[in-house]
């Protein structure tokens, strides 16, 4: 493993198995009556948010301490940096007080790969900009493999798994990563969105393309919906919500079209009636809860992985 | 008694007096030595002598003797016509920790520029009389090129309102090229007014050629890389876009145009079928946007940093191209100076902008002499000739020969590769995108009329060593 999780495209097909397999051990730590392992005690995981990210810093927060590592939350507001810190300086600062890994949350692209250069400790990417969210990608493929494979697979990637990502392609760093992770286990991706909401060089990606929702769904094993984010809904990205609903929203009739296995997933937070309607989220094809309970193991493993091996190491 | 200087055996760099099809007043089509005896490998004529007396070469020939001149061995340098920059941000006044007239003129003699245009968007920007004439008399103060003052073409680079033009043209700093550079002229109209206007005094108009509203938070070359990055796109076409309409503009009001830091394929066909059409548009690129591409970005590096971006592979070539066929005019530095700090963060966040003066020959060695698409006498008329007439500048850009004000480059294109250090630099800021590049040449002295201002590669102002920017006594 790299000391760094930065991007999913980083990681090589054994690595990201072999962080859905200890995923796969780990969930049955959140099954015991105490859900605790002292693998990481006296470490120290920080979490430096620049966003507000009120679920993904509490399942790092969550995964760190199963871990029984000490955690210091570290969030833009009301610190230094509102004041005017550069990131440099808060890096080099957190560093001072013995952090042994940094998660990052950041709203500028390449914010974790910056930070990398400045501290000598582990860095993960919690979400950077417009750019990637490799942690989500991996806890993506973690719930795909479980649902479509079994719980108890192992070893196994996502060959010939036919994923549709519907929505805002362009500023989805859920999609880059997904994107890049995906493909490197095998699965085939399909992107659907308004031709506004593509990035401009997508045609260079590993994917296939489509401007039509309900051309893609008898196909896909996966649908994963992206939130349309609101200032997205003003800037002559598409004329409407109600035309973006109708075009690519996912409700109960275009859910009917998929196949009976096939699952249908959301990265929270969820706009209910505009990306994805009510009943679709709260059906039983939908995994997006499990998403949620997912992401705390699969990120125990990253940093179980990243911080522990280190530790054997040294 | 007057002070004489000999450059023995230097290749003296031809320079073409013929007439610009397009473009400008005509320099006077006098006789030119150093055309004669032409080196068609390197441009350059056989090995000559130059004596230069009280700042003006008094003599081109073979074994002229020394008398009482002091004499500088050249034997195996290239003679350019002194180096002239069309854009060069100085920072001073107002960001003097980024830059000051002094630091900057002194890397750009270490360049071999002998003049450079001093951009306007300092701070208070150089949008009146007073402000251009204080950087014209730092620059004088300072002594190692002629800084020619850049006025704003509006009043505090706000696109709205057209500064006093003709203050600044009428001022001690006699402008000629006004720019809101760093921003666009984007209101069609104005852009209209600035043409006509500095036409009463052979003005032009620099223009930073982008679309506000297609550029809006943009941060890299729209393509590959940027979609890949996640880093919004600066599209080729916003560029373009301002270029065609600028062309069409200069061309219905008969004005001059100057085209900064052209940086896509279709802004040189653009330029190309403009000067086709026989109007009056004129063109420049950096060394950066000759060598450099967006790829550079993927660690998101922010030395890497600048506006207009890096673009692709095949947009270098089509501006090699272009500066090849002349379609392109000259090359410019764009020099841009920043503190550690404003490039010591996001890319989002980072300054935009690069330095470039003190690698400027070097890099043009590298991407367009080493690369056989110009030769030596292109060099000194994209980098001395072109500038010089664009600018209006007095006394640069002449062929080196008898009667002509002595500012001169000498260049040794056979020195062995050098890496780029930074912190070597005589600017003040450190942001090379080329540190750690091993580049060609090294420029081993300059002459602004007759006075060395770098000899040996070190700054020598009036010959003398300089220590702390001061000349040792």
């Amino acid at each position: 493993m790299n000391r760094h999780l930065i991007s999913a495209g980083d990681l090589t097909r054994e690595e990201a198995v072999l962080i859905l397999d200890t995923a796969a051990e780990l969930a049955s730590v959140s099954d015991r009556p105490i859900r605790k392992l002292p693998t990481l005690r006296g470490r120290t995981v920080v979490n430096l948010f620049y966003e507000d990210s009120t679920r993904t810093r509490t399942s790092f927060e969550a995964a760190a301490k199963r871990l029984s590592a000490d955690v210091i939350n570290f969030s833009a507001k009301g610190s230094s940096v509102a004041k005017g810190e550069s990131l440099k300086d808060t890096a080099l600062t957190l560093e001072a007080m013995g952090s042994d890994a940094i998660v990052i949350r950041h709203p500028a692209s390449g914010a974790p790969h910056r930070l990398a250069g400045w501290v000598s400790g582990s860095v993960i990417n919690a979400g950077d900009g417009t750019h990637e969210h490799p942690t989500q990608a991996l806890l993506d493929a973690f719930t795909m493999r479980e649902r479509l494979r079994g719980p108890d697979e192992r070893g196994a990637g996502l060959d010939g798994v036919q994923v549709t990502i519907v929505g805002d392609v362009l500023h989805s760093r859920v999609a880059r990563s997904n994107v890049l992770l995906l493909t490197t286990l095998g699965a085939e991706v399909t992107l659907v969105a308004p031709p506004t909401l593509m990035p401009f060089a997508v045609g260079t990606w590993p994917v296939k393309i489509s401007y039509d929702l309900d051309a893609e769904l008898s196909k896909s094993d996966v649908i994963m919906m992206l939130r349309v984010q609101q200032e997205r809904m003003t800037a002559a990205y598409f004329p409407s919500v109600r035309e973006y609903r109708r075009r690519y929203g996912l409700d109960t009739g275009r859910m009917a079209l998929l196949p009976e296995h096939a699952i249908v997933m959301h990265p929270g937070p969820m706009n209910r009636g505009v990306e994805i309607a009510a009943d679709v989220a709260d059906s039983a094809r939908s995994t997006i809860v499990a998403q949620v309970a997912n992401g705390v193991t699969v990120r125990m493993a990253v940093l179980y992985l990243l911080l522990g091996g280190a530790e054997e190491n040294s | 008694m007057s002070t004489q200087y000999l450059i023995k055996g230097a290749r003296i760099a031809a320079v073409a007096n013929e007439a610009n099809p397009a473009n400008e007043a005509n320099p006077a089509n006098e006789a030119n030595p150093a055309n004669s005896g032409k080196d068609p490998d390197v441009g350059a004529s056989r090995p000559a002598d130059i004596l230069i007396t009280d700042g003006v070469i008094t003599s081109v020939g073979d074994s002229l003797t020394a008398g009482g001149a002091q004499v500088i061995d050249a034997a195996g340098l290239i003679a350019l016509p002194g180096l002239v920059d069309l854009h060069t941000h100085l920072r001073e006044p107002g960001r003097e920790d980024a830059e000051t007239v002094e630091t900057g003129t002194r890397a750009a003699a270490l360049g071999g520029f002998t003049a450079v245009h001093a951009m306007a968007n300092t701070e208070p920007v150089a949008d009146t009389a007073g402000v251009v004439e204080q950087v014209w008399r730092l620059g004088q103060q300072a002594g190692y090129v002629d800084v020619r003052p850049v006025g704003a073409v509006t009043i505090g680079l706000n696109g709205k309102n057209l500064a006093e033009l003709g203050a600044m043209a009428d001022s001690a700093a006699r402008v000629t090229v006004f720019s809101d550079d760093g921003h666009s002229v984007s209101d069609p109209l104005l852009m209209r007014r600035a043409l006509e206007y500095v036409k009463a005094f052979g003005g032009v108009i620099a223009q930073h050629a982008q679309e506000p509203r297609l550029t809006e938070g943009a941060q890299l070359n729209e393509g590959e890389v940027a979609s890949r990055l996640g880093l919004a796109g600066w599209p080729a076409a916003a560029e373009e876009a301002i270029i065609a309409r600028d062309c069409l503009l200069a061309a219905h009001t008969g004005s001059r145009l100057h085209v900064c830091h052209v940086s896509t394929a279709g802004s040189v066909e653009i330029i190309r079928w403009a000067k086709s059409k026989g109007w009056q548009v004129t063109a420049e690129v950096t060394p950066h946007h000759l060598l450099l591409t967006d790829d550079l970005a993927e660690n998101y590096d922010t030395f890497f940093k600048v506006n207009p971006p890096l673009r692709t592979k095949s947009d270098v070539e089509a501006l090699r191209q272009g500066l090849a066929d002349g379609t392109i005019d000259a090359v410019a530095t764009d020099h841009a100076p920043h503190p550690v700090e404003a490039k010591e963060t996001e890319w989002a966040e980072a300054a935009m902008g690069m330095t470039g003066l003190e690698t400027a020959l070097r890099v043009v060695q590298l991407a367009m002499v080493d690369t056989g698409l110009l030769d030596w006498a292109g060099v000194a008329d994209r980098m001395s000739v072109r500038p010089a007439r664009i600018g209006r500048v007095p006394g640069h850009g002449h062929p080196i020969a008898p009667g002509r004000p002595a500012n001169i480059t000498l260049y040794d294109a056979d020195a062995s590769r050098e890496v780029v250090d930074p912190a070597a630099h005589a600017s003040k800021s450190r942001n090379s995108p080329f540190r750690g590049m091993e580049l060609p040449g090294k420029v081993h002295a300059t002459f602004l009329r007759g006075v060395p201002t770098v000899l040996d590669g070190k700054p020598a102002l009036g010959g003398k060593p300089v220590l702390d920017g001061k000349a040792m006594a």
